[in-house]
């Protein structure tokens, strides 16, 4: 961090970016797109996550604690599970609409990123957080997306077209095969963002990571190297949580008598 | 040959009610709308949670999977619905004898569904059905938007497959003049109920 390329923000920095944006809501509020007010919450809601988080990191990196660390991970893919059940029109009622893109998301960023640091990255102790923690950050929030997309999808489609998935049962179809294009569709949905993302990398795009790095002082080939395992990571991790959440809430949405229940939904 | 035996089926809005078709046979259902005479179909079908012991011949529902006893036991729908643009993905061969006798040539099959009138797509759905060979047919107003030849040679058909086939028929009809025709039994329906 003490090299000669890295300029450290200062407050003035950040108010002129600042200025900016509120720049960008004045011109909401004049011409009535309404959405300055969201504009405004999420630029404060970020400003203060995301200070809290620097200074919580930075107590962490110092005292390494295992459980500390858990809990860290723990209350990331709490929100991160509420963030993507809470973009949905048409969930699933109860614990399932909650649980299914939390479990989801276990399954896909969590173990991915935990494998990534025992098995690529191999810091000492493996559970370093300067790794684990941004690393989890990153792919949760990418999951996120994709799945909140996914089901969203999933839930408005079957929710529109019942008629042609009971017209397929009514025929004789199991329920796998009723929704199906309704589930490739939502699948297809929800990776088309990362695939966009990979497609476009370098030539349209510089990707977030491999910005902050650059403009951090590092060397643009390492940044790249590391921006591909990102890109590789998420896309997977998009791709296994997606179909994971797909496949739950799909499932969830015939009972044992391959009945479809969009009473399930709300 | 086997019958359609229903006992003490109970859904919501209908039931808890009994009847039986016979195999060759017709059971026609009326009655005001609202008194759940869909639900009732629906429900023989497994579309709908509901209870009670259904059974065609010595298989009972229960004994094997849905998408199983909805192959014997078929409902059609007052409205098709149709999950391919064209029709013809919508069932493994269209007899060209069948699309005769129901007066569709057979470009039918390949123009948008959404081009068809409601009457060709109810003709169609019928066909979809048939060519299944479920043993029982749960029939929702299937003549609803046709003219007079098309409902004539609708119920033909219909009383022709039951014949062949020997299939037990529940029809759902609000014409007085179409149930003196076709049905071996009539019972009315109110309020969830057969009387």
């Amino acid at each position: 961090m003490n090299d000669p390329a890295f300029i450290p923000l200062d407050s003035g920095d950040l108010l002129i970016a600042a200025g900016l944006l509120l720049l960008a809501g004045v011109l909401s509020w004049a011409l009535r797109l309404d959405v300055e007010r969201r504009l405004l919450i999420a630029a404060a809601r970020s400003t203060v996550q995301l200070l809290l988080l620097g200074l919580i990191l930075h107590s962490i990196f110092s005292t390494q604690s295992l459980w500390l660390i858990m809990l860290v991970m723990s209350v990331m893919l709490a929100v991160a599970g509420y963030e993507a059940w809470s973009r949905q029109t048409r969930r699933l009622k109860g614990w399932w609409g909650y649980g299914t893109g939390a479990l989801s998301m276990l399954l896909s960023s969590v173990t991915i990123a935990l494998m990534s640091v025992s098995v690529i990255l191999q810091p000492t102790p493996w559970y370093h957080p300067q790794y684990l923690i941004p690393l989890l950050g990153m792919m949760l929030g990418n999951t996120m997306t994709g799945i909140a997309v996914a089901m969203d999808t999933l839930g408005r489609e079957a929710w529109s077209r019942r008629g042609e998935i009971e017209a397929r049962l009514t025929l004789g179809e199991i329920p796998g095969a009723a929704i199906g294009d309704i589930r490739r569709a939502s699948l297809r949905a929800g990776l088309i963002p990362i695939i966009n993302s990979m497609t476009t990398a370098g030539v349209v795009s510089l990707p977030g990571m491999m910005t902050g790095q650059i403009l951090a002082g590092g060397a643009p080939f390492e940044a790249a190297k590391y921006q591909l395992m990102i890109l590789f990571l998420i896309a997977a991790g998009t791709a296994i949580g997606s179909a994971s959440a797909v496949l739950i809430m799909s499932h969830r949405l015939f009972d044992a008598r391959e009945r479809l229940r969009l009473d399930r939904l709300k | 040959m086997a019958s359609l035996h229903v006992t003490g089926l109970k859904g919501s809005g209908i039931g808890p009610l009994s009847l039986q078709v016979g195999a060759g046979e017709t059971l026609c259902i009326h009655g005001p709308s609202g008194s759940g005479k869909t639900l009732l179909l629906r429900a023989i079908a497994d579309l709908d949670p509901n209870s009670g012991e259904v059974a065609l011949g010595d298989m009972r529902r229960s004994d094997i999977p849905a998408h199983r006893w909805r192959r014997e036991v078929m409902y059609l729908a007052p409205e098709s619905h149709w999950w391919a643009d064209r029709a013809r993905p919508h069932a493994p061969q269209w007899p060209q004898d069948m699309l005769q006798a129901l007066e569709l040539d057979s470009g039918v099959l390949d123009r948008e569904i959404r081009q068809l009138s409601s009457g060709e797509r109810q003709r169609l759905a019928l066909i979809r059905v048939l060519v299944r060979s479920p043993r029982v047919l749960l029939l929702d107003e299937p003549t609803a938007n046709l003219d007079p030849n098309n409902v004539e040679a609708v119920e033909q058909m219909i009383m022709d497959y039951r014949e062949r086939h020997a299939a037990a028929v529940l029809w759902v009809s609000h014409d007085p003049a179409q149930r003196e025709r076709i049905a071996t039994r009539s019972r009315r329906m109110q309020q969830g109920q057969l009387q």
